[in-house]
């Protein structure tokens, strides 16, 4: 009976502690949000839910600012990093997934260890390389600097790969089915988890990247969302603290519904990358 | 033995291709492919060829007196007719860059001059055993098939040596130059000046205060970025998984939005929120009666908020991945502790705990490096601030890849934010070698 009863009143604490940890949550995004539809402009309020509605900032993103502009600018750059980049990042982990070849060991730890360099330290040196080819303040210098990086991220993939039983490629390889051949028809269909994730890390990244975008995108005609957004708010006489949050909406929603929606898969990419630890 | 002497020894009288053939492509590349009748294969060969002579003789004499003396003429004003004019001198960076490429160029086609030899070699000695070389077409289809991982390992190569390998080597070359906004080219010539600037930063007064400050502290916010990340995220786990919880995806969703909330969006919100004038944390305090505390603008509460700052984006992702690994501990395990009649808190210390640990070991590893290089974090929220005026161009929350930042972008100071750059590359590839010694991954390719 006892027993019984301590187990329900931990029950109740678990739920107390879960409602606690999700209003820790969720509180900032909630506040952002509820600061969109605030009339005003400034970061003070004195509650949280506003006391009149307004869309006013959201219309003023697309009057005062260029947000629109900075949408297409943002979704041109992600969507052509994603595609080039997912592809960049599954060929080198097939590669040594499936592959054994001379060199394949010192590439794999080359790989790994450059992965680790924080990408920027080495951004003058991507910044004059740049200029040589004449490509600063153009959105294709950001996109090849972004798909250039990917495939130090090859681990994951490799991982995955791993996990696919070697005598189904083996038994393809009887029947004579070439390597694209089993790459894209037996592979691939099995990878979808890890496509996904891959993509979706891209897309992310390159979405939300603001330093190596800041650098290289100098008018505001190629401005991106991250770029704009950060000046909006880091500007010395930045006030406009209302705009800023429907920004921070804008471009929330849709990669925060994306990391919902693909929540299953996710959640199976990174234990598929955990197992083989 | 005898016998491997003496089939040597005939097929040495009978006709010696693979000494003829690699004696020619040591001449040139290619001629040794002609002679094995491997025409497409020499022509190729011998273009390569051409092109390798002419950047030894025309650009690799320059390239090296770039890359020695980065430049010897300075940008000048000069009198042209009546007038002086800027003349532009040598440009120190562009010579480096340029002599880089060219070395690595000059590298890659040794390199191929080398395979062409051995290629010659060994079609010689196929041809001495009576064989027929391989036509271009069956050339073709052997790299297809056979050597396919590299073809596909081409290009991501490509891009990862243009694109980080080229400019590590150029910042490292930068660390031993003089290279600061007060020196910059093209208006200066940059000069080698060896060791003097790791020693500045090891034992100038003000830089070695700075650096060993700002090391402390990365290594401290690593620690206790990726501990209180680590152990957050296995709370939350525990709590949801419990068998008795209902809406369990409810409450995952709900924690996984902050990890999903664009990294620079959620910290400049919380970088609002914890304003201390004006955000709403410090009014709630008030209005709970307690003072304003100062979260961003004194040093220690500053780094404290880092901290919850770094907590709120970080445990959703190890929740996810300790999720990942609960669900995969054999339920069995369980069923016998309970058998037992174990308490949940031994089944959590003694099952749970030692499984997921070990799943995760790696991956904490992994995390704390990353930590240790977590710049967003630290650049959106404090952006290193508060300034502290004893610092050598950092303020108290600086870690090193912050520092590194300020130093190069902020203020110019490139051969410095180099050096810090080398220290970090040196600290982070110890853990990376570590760990990739350790994990599966590798053991597994050991054995086969």
């Amino acid at each position: 009976m006892s027993r019984k009863l301590r187990g329900s009143v931990w029950l109740s604490i678990s739920y107390v502690l879960l409602a606690v940890i999700g209003v820790f949550s969720v509180y900032p995004a909630l506040w952002v949000v509820m600061s969109s539809f605030r009339t005003g402009n400034s970061l003070f309020s004195e509650t949280l839910f506003p006391t009149a509605f307004t869309l006013e900032h959201y219309a003023n993103l697309f009057n005062k600012y260029d947000f629109a502009l900075w949408y297409t600018n943002t979704l041109k750059i992600a969507l052509t990093t994603t595609v080039i980049g997912t592809v960049l990042t599954l060929l080198p982990g097939y590669a040594f997934s499936i592959f054994r070849f001379t060199g394949r060991k010192t590439m794999m730890s080359t790989l790994m260890v450059l992965g680790l360099f924080p990408g920027f330290m080495s951004m003058i040196a991507i910044f004059i390389l740049l200029n040589l080819l004449n490509l600063l303040n153009t959105h294709l210098a950001v996109i090849l600097v972004y798909t250039a990086g990917a495939p130090l991220f090859f681990l994951f993939a490799k991982s995955y790969f791993d996990t696919i039983p070697k005598s189904l490629v083996e038994a393809a390889r009887i029947d004579g089915a070439g390597h694209l051949s089993i790459f894209f028809r037996i592979v691939m269909p099995l990878s979808t988890p890890l496509i996904v994730y891959t993509a979706l890390s891209i897309f992310a990244g390159s979405f939300t990247d603001f330093l190596f975008a800041k650098l290289v995108l100098r008018t505001p005609e190629t401005k991106t969302l991250a770029v704009g957004l950060f000046d909006m708010i880091s500007a010395r006489q930045a006030t406009d603290f209302t705009s800023f949050a429907a920004g921070c909406v804008l471009i929330a929603v849709p990669i925060t519904f994306l990391f919902i929606l693909l929540q299953r898969l996710l959640t199976e990419g990174l234990t598929a990358g955990a197992e083989k630890g | 033995m005898q016998e491997l002497i003496a089939k040597q020894s005939k097929s040495g009288a009978t006709k010696s291709y693979s000494t003829i053939a690699t004696i020619l492509s040591v001449l040139a590349m290619g001629l040794g492919q002609l002679y094995n009748r491997q025409f497409m294969k020499g022509i190729i060969l011998l273009a390569v060829h051409a092109i390798t002579l002419y950047t030894v003789i025309f650009k690799l004499p320059h390239a090296v007196w770039g890359l020695t003396t980065l430049g010897e003429t300075q940008t000048q004003l000069k009198k042209v007719g009546r007038l002086y004019q800027q003349v532009m001198g040598d440009h120190s960076v562009f010579l480096m860059i340029e002599g880089l490429v060219t070395i690595f160029a000059v590298i890659l086609l040794l390199w191929i001059y080398v395979l062409n030899i051995k290629d010659s070699y060994r079609t010689g000695k196929l041809r001495e055993q009576g064989g027929v070389p391989n036509t271009f077409r069956q050339t073709v289809s052997f790299v297809l098939s056979y050597r396919f991982p590299y073809l596909i390992l081409a290009l991501p190569l490509a891009g990862v040596f243009f694109f980080t390998i080229m400019p590590i080597v150029f910042m490292i070359l930068i660390a031993f130059t003089d290279y600061t906004s007060k020196n910059m080219p093209p208006a200066h010539l940059l000069n080698w000046t060896g060791f003097d600037a790791f020693r500045d930063v090891f034992q100038l007064k003000g830089w070695s205060t700075t650096f060993y400050k700002v090391t402390l502290w990365t290594f401290l916010w690593a620690i206790l970025a990726t501990l209180t990340g680590y152990f957050g995220g296995f709370g939350a786990a525990l709590l949801v998984q419990q068998k008795r919880i209902r809406f369990k995806s409810f409450w995952r969703t709900l924690f996984i939005l902050p990890y999903a909330i664009p990294m620079f969006v959620s910290m400049l919100i919380l970088q609002n929120m914890f304003n201390g004038q004006f955000g709403p944390v410090n009014q709630y305090l008030e209005l709970m009666g307690f003072d304003r505390i100062p979260w961003l603008s004194d040093p220690t509460w500053a780094k404290v908020t880092l901290v919850i700052a770094n907590f709120w984006v970080a445990f959703p992702v190890s929740m996810l991945m300790i999720i990942g690994i609960m669900s995969t501990i054999p339920k069995d395990m369980y069923e016998a502790a309970d058998i037992d009649g174990a308490s949940s808190f031994q089944k959590t210390r003694l099952i749970t705990f030692p499984s997921v640990m070990y799943s995760m070991a790696p991956l904490i590893i992994m995390s704390f490096v990353g930590n240790m290089n977590n710049f967003n974090v630290i650049f959106l929220l404090t952006n290193g601030n508060p300034i502290n005026s004893d610092l050598q161009f950092a303020g108290d929350t600086d870690i090193l890849i912050t520092w590194l930042y300020k130093l190069s972008m902020g203020y110019g100071q490139y051969n410095y934010a180099s050096v810090i750059g080398i220290i970090i590359f040196i600290i982070l590839s110890v853990f990376a070698i570590w760990n990739v010694r350790r994990t599966k991954t590798f053991k597994e390719d050991t054995s086969s």
